[in-house]
C-alpha cells in the first residue's frame, strides 16, 4: 500500500491553516560531505541562495512564526547574516541548523556571538556522543571540532540560558530507526555532561531518509528493500498529525516550494504555486505532495526536523 | 548446516502459535511486557538479549538483537563489551566446573 493510501482521514493529507514555520534552504554548498546527507551537500556544490530569493523570503516571511535555516552550511552563503538580521527585526524566532564545523575556520569565528546576540536557536547535528561513531558519518576529525564548538557555545550561554536554546541532532548511523528520543537524550547528556561538561537543551532524534546519499547507501549495500520494509512495518497513525509538512513550506536556494526539506532533495514541489517568488502575501491550504520516502516520518515515535512527533 | 538457519524464516515465528494459540499469546504478551521500559532501560536490555543470544547461540536472536541494540541507541563498541560478558559467562563456567574435575581428581589419586 502507497504511503498516501495510509492516510484515511483526508484532513491529514493538507497543511494546517495556518503555518508555523517557513524552512528555508540556503544552498548546497558545505564544507562537511556527511554519509547521510539528503542533500548530497559539499564543498564542490554551487547551488546558493541569491539575494533576490532572500527578499522573497522577508517578503513572506510575515505569515510564520519561525524562521528555519538549512543547507548544506548555511553559513556559507555570503548573505546568511542579512537574512538573519532582517528576519530578527522582524520578530520571528530563527533556527540555524548548524554543522558547527564550519565554525573553527577563521572567517566563522565571529559567528557565535552573532548567534547569542541575536537570540538565534543553534540546531547542530550530533549522530553520537563518540568520536568514533560520529567520524564513521560526518568525516574524520569532525567530532573534536564539534566539541570544541559546543564548549563555547556553552560558555556563551548557550544550552545553559533559558534564551540561548542548543539543541543536538541524532540521526542513525546506517540502516535503522533511531531510538526513543527521550532515552537517548538522558544518556546524551550524562555522557556529554561527566566526559566534556558539555550542556545542550534537548535533543531530536531523526529517521534517516532513504533518499540522495543515505538512499544510494541503502541500495549499494543491499538494505534498500529491508529498510523500506521495516520503515512500512513501524507505520505509526499517531505520527501523521504531527508530520512536518503540515506546519511549515520549504524553499529552495532558488525559490523553489516544497513541503519539507526532503521532498526538495527529489524535486517534488508543492502542489500549486511553486516557486516564492509568485507567491501571494497570504498563504492557503494545500494538499501536501507525499511519496513513498515519507514512510520515515511516520515510522514509530515519529520523526521530523524537531525530532520525534508521536 | 546452512539449510538449518535462513534470516527469512525469522518471519515464521508466529506459525509456532498456529496449533497453540494461547501458549503463544501468553508468551508474546509475556515477552513485550518483559521489554519494556522500567528499573532498566530499553537500551539495557537489548544489550542483555544480545550478550544472551550469543550465549545461546541463536542465529535468529543475534540478528534481532543486534537491531534492536541499534535502534535503541548502543554503538558497536557497547554490543561488542555485551558479547565480550556473554563469553566471559561461557568461559567461566566451563573453568569453574574444573573444580569438579580436581574434586574427583583427589578423590581417586593418592
Amino acid at each position: 500500500m502507497s504511503f498516501a493510501e495510509r492516510i484515511k482521514n483526508p484532513e491529514l493529507k493538507r497543511t494546517v491553516s495556518e503555518l508555523n514555520t517557513l524552512q528555508v534552504n540556503l544552498g548546497r554548498l558545505c564544507n562537511l560531505s556527511c554519509k547521510h546527507c539528503h542533500m548530497e551537500a559539499g564543498p564542490n556544490r554551487t547551488e546558493i541562495m541569491s539575494r533576490e530569493i532572500m527578499e522573497h523570503v522577508l517578503r513572506v516571511l510575515k505569515n510564520f512564526k519561525i524562521l528555519d535555516i538549512t543547507g548544506g552550511a548555511p553559513e556559507m552563503n555570503i548573505n546568511f547574516k542579512y537574512l538573519v538580521s532582517e528576519a530578527v527585526k522582524l520578530g520571528v524566532h530563527v533556527i540555524v541548523r548548524s554543522n558547527l564545523v564550519i565554525l573553527t575556520e577563521p572567517d566563522y569565528e565571529d559567528f557565535l556571538k552573532f548567534y547569542a546576540a541575536n537570540k538565534i536557536e543553534v540546531a547542530a547535528s550530533l549522530p553520537y556522543y563518540t568520536e568514533r561513531d560520529c567520524d564513521r558519518q560526518r568525516g574524520v576529525g569532525v567530532f573534536k571540532k564539534v566539541i570544541a564548538v559546543l564548549k563555547r557555545l556553552n560558555a556563551l550561554g548557550y544550552g545553559r540560558d533559558d534564551d540561548l536554546i542548543l539543541d543536538l541532532v541524532y540521526n542513525p548511523g546506517g540502516a535503522y530507526l533511531p531510538p526513543d528520543q527521550t532515552e537517548l537524550e538522558r544518556e546524551y547528556k550524562s555522557r556529554l555532561k561527566s566526559e566534556y561538561d558539555i550542556d545542550f537543551t534537548r535533543l531530536f532524534a531523526i529517521a534517516n531518509n532513504p533518499i540522495g546519499r543515505f538512499g544510494e547507501f541503502l541500495r549499494r549495500s543491499g538494505n534498500f528493500e529491508r529498510y523500506m520494509q521495516r520503515l512500512q512495518a513501524a507505520f505509526n497513525p499517531a505520527a501523521l498529525e504531527g508530520m512536518m509538512c503540515r506546519y511549515q513550506l520549504s524553499v529552495a536556494w532558488d525559490g523553489s516550494l516544497y513541503d519539507c526539506d526532503f521532498n526538495q532533495a527529489i524535486d517534488l514541489k508543492v502542489n500549486g504555486v511553486n516557486n516564492i517568488k509568485d507567491l501571494g502575501y497570504k498563504l492557503e491550504c494545500r494538499d501536501i505532495a507525499f511519496g513513498e520516502h515519507c514512510y520515515a516520518c511516520t515510522a514509530g515515535a515519529g520523526s521530523s526536523c524537531g525530532g520525534a512527533t508521536a | 548446516m546452512s539449510e538449518y538457519y535462513k534470516a527469512e524464516d525469522l518471519e515464521k515465528f508466529a506459525t509456532m502459535g498456529e496449533l497453540a494459540p494461547e501458549l503463544w499469546d501468553k508468551f508474546m504478551a509475556y515477552y513485550g511486557a518483559v521489554f519494556e521500559a522500567g528499573a532498566l532501560t530499553k537500551r539495557e536490555k537489548a544489550l542483555i538479549a544480545l550478550a544472551v543470544a550469543h550465549a545461546v547461540q541463536c542465529p535468529y536472536c543475534i540478528d534481532a538483537y543486534t537491531h534492536s541494540c541499534l535502534e535503541n541507541g548502543a554503538n558497536e563498541e557497547q554490543m561488542t563489551e555485551a558479547v565480550h560478558v556473554a563469553c566471559a559467562l561461557r568461559g567461566g563456567a566451563s573453568l569453574v566446573h574444573g573444580v569438579q574435575m580436581k574434586n574427583i581428581v583427589k578423590s581417586l589419586e593418592f
